[in-house]
C-alpha cells in the first residue's frame, strides 16, 4: 500500500511551529524554576526533540491515542495539553490533572487521547497495543501511538508488543525517539544495531528511520504509518534520530556528552531549521518570529502565575481515589 | 428421590467456566486473552468450547508473552473493554508484575480512569507440581494498593466472585485453587447470583475458637473443625474469600464470640495474609482474646516437589488439630 499523505498547508505548518515554540518556552521556564529551587518536582526535558514530538503527535487524528513518556510533554501539546496543566502538575497543585498524585510530566487525559505515563519504560508499548486491540475488536478506525527512547527497546515488553501487534495486525505506530542517551548510556553499549528501526524486521513489519530534527519529514513519515495502520495495514516501527540536549533530569549536567556533539546538534536545532524553512516559504518573517516569542512567553508567564497561585491538595487526599467506587 | 431428579452438582472448575461463559454472553465488551485458551480449551480446560461459541475475536490466543498481554489487557480496559486474562499457572503472573503493580494499580489514583481488568489463574499446591506451578501469589498483590485480590474456597464463591470481579471497575486478581478444580462439588442456585467483593463468610459456626482462612485451606479448616467437634471443641471457620480488601468486621465479630483465633493459610508464613489478619485482631480485638493468635501456614520455603516434602510444606488437617489443641489449653 503506497500512502502519500497530503503535505501540510500553511495553517498546519504555523500551528506546528507554535507548539514547538510553546514546548520550548515551557521547558525553558521549568528549567529556570528548577534551578531556582522553586519546583517541588523533578524535570525531564525534551529540548532538541521538538520536531518529532510535535510532528508525530500532529499526525494523529481526533480519537487516536498517544502514550508519551516522562520526556514527551511537548508531544501532548498538539493533543490539547495546556501550559497551565503542565505547570500545575509540576507544582503538585490540587487542580492539576493528577491532583498532585503524579509528578512532572506524568499527567494524561483519555478524553484527549493521552495516556498518563509511568517511569518504567516502555510500559505503554503493551498498553497502547491493547488500546489498538480494543479499536480493532470494535471495528473503530483509530490508531494508537506509544513513544519511547532507544534505551527502552532493550526490554522484553518492547519486543512482545511489536510481535503481538504484528501477529494480530493491530493499528499501532511504535515511535522510538533515539536521542542518543539512555540516562548516561549511549546506544553502542546497548545494542549492536546502528538503527533501532532494524528491530522491525524480526517482526515482519516496516521499520522506518527519520531525521528527528526535521519536523516535516517527521510529520509526513509518521502520517504515512498512521494512515497505513488506520487502513488495516498493521503496525510500523519508526525511529527518529535526534539528540537529547539536556541531561536525563534536571539534576544531571550530562558531562558524559561531549561538547562537540552538543555543538554539532545545536547546529541542527529543529526550531531554527523550521523557522528557516517557513521563512523561505514566505510563511514567516522576523516580525512573525518576534510575535510568536511574545505569544508563548505570555502564555508561559500566565501559566506559571496560575500554578503558583493554585492551592495544594489537602493531606488527606493522599488516600482518595485508590479505588473506583 | 430417583437419581434422575437429583439436583445437578457443579465442580469448582465448572463454576469458573460457567461464570466466564455467562459474562461473555451478557456483555459484548468482555473478552479473553491467554495462552492455549482457544482451540485447546486452556491448560486445565476452563475454556473448552469457548472458541466455537464466542469466536477468535473474543477468545484470543496469545504467544508466550505474559507481560505483553497483561499490559494489552490494561490498555483495552482503559479503552472501555472488560478483558479477562488467563495466566496458565498463577506463578506466571510474576512475568506481568510491572504492568499490574505500576500501570494498573496506580492508574485510577492518578487519573480517575477505570481499569476493569481481571487477571485469573490456577494457584496453590498439592498436585506435586513443584516450585513453579504451585505458588500462592495472593500475598504479593494484596500488598499493592489499587488491586483487589480474590481467592475463592468454595464452588459457590468461585462462580459468584468471578462474576463480581468481571463487573468490577478496578483491576482484580482472581486466584483459583487448582487442587479444588475437580475435588469439590456443590449444587448451585439455578438463578443468577453475584457475590460481594470484600465480604468474608462464616462457613461453619462454632463457639470455642475461630479459624480465619481462605482458598483451599477452607476445606482443610472444615475437616479439622469436624474432627475437633468429636473431641468436644466447637470451631468457627471464617472464609475471607477476598484477601484484599479484608472484611475486618466478620473476623472481629467471630473473635469477639470465640476469644481465640488461628490463622490458617497455604502461603508462606512471614508477611502472609494470616499475619496481616493477626495484626488486625491484635490491634482491634485485643480485649476479646483469651490466648495467643496462632499461625498455621506453609514454612518460609519454596513449594517443594517430592510428595513427603510437599505434604510437610502444605498445612494438613493434623497441623490444624495440633494448633486447636494448643489454643484450647488457654
Amino acid at each position: 500500500m503506497d500512502i502519500k499523505p497530503i503535505e501540510p498547508g500553511a495553517i498546519e505548518l504555523l500551528d506546528m511551529y507554535y507548539y514547538m515554540r510553546l514546548g520550548r518556552a515551557i521547558e525553558e521556564r521549568l528549567e529556570l524554576e528548577y534551578k531556582g529551587g522553586k519546583l517541588p518536582s523533578a524535570i525531564y526535558l525534551g529540548r532538541g526533540q521538538e520536531a518529532i514530538e510535535v510532528g508525530a503527535a500532529y499526525a494523529l487524528e481526533q480519537g487516536d491515542v498517544l502514550a508519551p513518556t516522562h520526556r514527551d510533554m511537548i508531544s501532548q501539546l498538539p493533543r490539547g495539553l495546556t501550559a497551565k496543566e503542565v505547570f500545575t502538575n509540576h507544582y503538585a497543585r490540587a487542580n492539576s490533572l493528577t491532583r498532585g498524585k503524579g509528578e512532572a510530566n506524568y499527567q494524561g487525559d483519555l478524553k484527549r487521547g493521552l495516556f498518563a505515563t509511568v517511569s518504567m519504560l516502555p510500559d505503554f508499548y503493551p498498553v497502547a497495543t491493547g488500546a489498538a486491540l480494543a479499536f480493532k475488536l470494535r471495528g473503530e478506525k483509530r490508531v494508537a501511538m506509544p513513544l519511547c527512547g532507544e534505551g527502552a527497546t532493550s526490554r522484553g515488553d518492547f519486543h512482545e508488543s511489536l510481535n503481538i501487534a504484528s501477529v494480530l495486525n493491530l493499528p499501532v505506530v511504535f515511535v522510538v525517539i533515539n536521542n542518543g542517551f539512555a540516562y548516561s548510556t549511549p546506544p553502542f553499549k546497548e545494542m549492536k544495531l546502528s538503527d533501532v528501526a532494524e528491530r522491525a524486521h524480526a517482526y515482519a513489519i516496516p521499520g522506518v528511520v527519520v531525521d528527528g530534527n526535521n519536523i516535516i519529514e517527521c510529520y509526513l513519515e509518521v502520517k504515512k504509518a498512521v494512515e497505513r495502520a488506520r487502513d488495516g495495514g498493521g503496525p510500523t516501527l519508526l525511529e527518529a534520530k535526534t539528540l537529547r540536549m539536556r541531561g536525563h533530569a534536571g539534576h544531571d549536567a550530562a558531562k558524559y556528552v561531549s561538547k562537540e556533539l552538543i555543538r554539532e546538534w545545536a547546529q541542527k536545532d529543529p526550531i531554527d531549521r523550521f523557522e528557516k524553512h517557513l521563512t523561505n516559504q514566505g510563511l514567516l518573517d522576523e516580525a512573525g518570529i518576534k510575535d510568536m516569542t511574545g505569544r508563548v512567553t505570555q502564555e508561559v508567564a500566565e501559566a506559571l502565575k496560575f500554578a503558583e497561585e493554585s492551592p495544594y491538595p489537602e493531606g488527606q487526599e493522599a488516600v482518595t481515589d485508590v479505588y473506583r467506587e | 428421590m430417583s437419581t434422575a431428579n437429583k439436583p445437578k452438582e457443579t465442580s469448582y472448575i465448572e463454576a469458573i467456566s460457567q461464570a466466564l461463559w455467562e459474562e461473555l454472553e451478557r456483555d459484548g465488551n468482555v473478552f479473553m486473552l491467554g495462552e492455549d485458551i482457544g482451540y485447546y480449551g486452556g491448560a486445565f480446560k476452563v475454556t473448552e468450547g469457548f472458541l466455537d461459541k464466542f469466536g477468535p475475536e473474543r477468545i484470543i490466543e496469545m504467544p508466550i508473552a505474559e507481560e505483553g498481554f497483561i499490559g494489552m489487557a490494561i490498555g483495552a480496559a482503559l479503552m472501555g473493554m472488560r478483558p479477562i486474562v488467563e495466566v496458565q499457572y498463577a506463578d506466571f503472573i510474576s512475568c506481568g508484575w510491572d504492568q499490574i503493580v505500576n500501570v494498573a494499580a496506580k492508574m485510577h489514583y492518578r487519573t480517575r480512569d477505570a481499569v476493569p481488568v481481571v487477571i485469573r489463574g490456577p494457584s496453590g499446591g498439592g498436585l506435586r507440581a513443584g516450585p513453579f506451578h504451585s505458588q500462592s501469589p495472593e500475598g504479593w498483590f494484596a500488598h499493592v494498593p489499587g488491586l483487589k485480590v480474590i481467592v475463592p474456597g468454595t464452588v459457590h464463591d468461585a462462580k459468584g466472585l468471578l462474576k463480581a470481579a468481571i463487573r468490577d471497575d478496578n483491576p482484580v486478581l482472581y486466584f483459583e485453587h487448582k487442587y479444588l478444580y475437580r475435588r469439590i462439588k456443590e449444587v448451585l442456585p439455578e438463578e443468577e447470583y453475584v457475590c460481594h467483593i470484600g465480604a468474608a463468610k462464616v462457613q461453619r459456626e462454632g463457639s470455642d475458637l475461630t479459624i480465619v482462612t481462605y482458598g483451599a485451606m477452607v476445606q482443610t479448616a472444615l475437616q479439622a473443625a469436624e474432627k475437633a467437634q468429636a473431641g468436644g471443641v466447637s470451631v468457627e471457620v471464617v472464609d475471607l474469600r477476598t484477601v484484599f480488601p479484608i472484611d475486618k468486621d466478620t473476623v472481629l465479630n467471630s473473635v469477639a464470640k470465640t476469644s481465640k483465633a488461628i490463622m490458617l493459610y497455604e502461603d508462606t508464613r512471614t508477611l502472609g495474609i494470616g499475619a496481616e489478619v493477626a495484626a488486625i485482631i491484635a490491634e482491634e480485638g485485643f480485649e476479646h482474646l483469651d490466648g495467643p493468635i496462632i499461625r498455621v501456614s506453609a514454612p518460609d520455603a519454596p513449594v517443594p516437589f517430592s510428595p513427603p516434602l510437599e505434604d510437610f510444606f502444605i498445612p494438613q488437617v493434623d497441623d490444624v488439630i495440633a494448633a486447636i489443641d494448643r489454643l484450647s489449653a488457654y
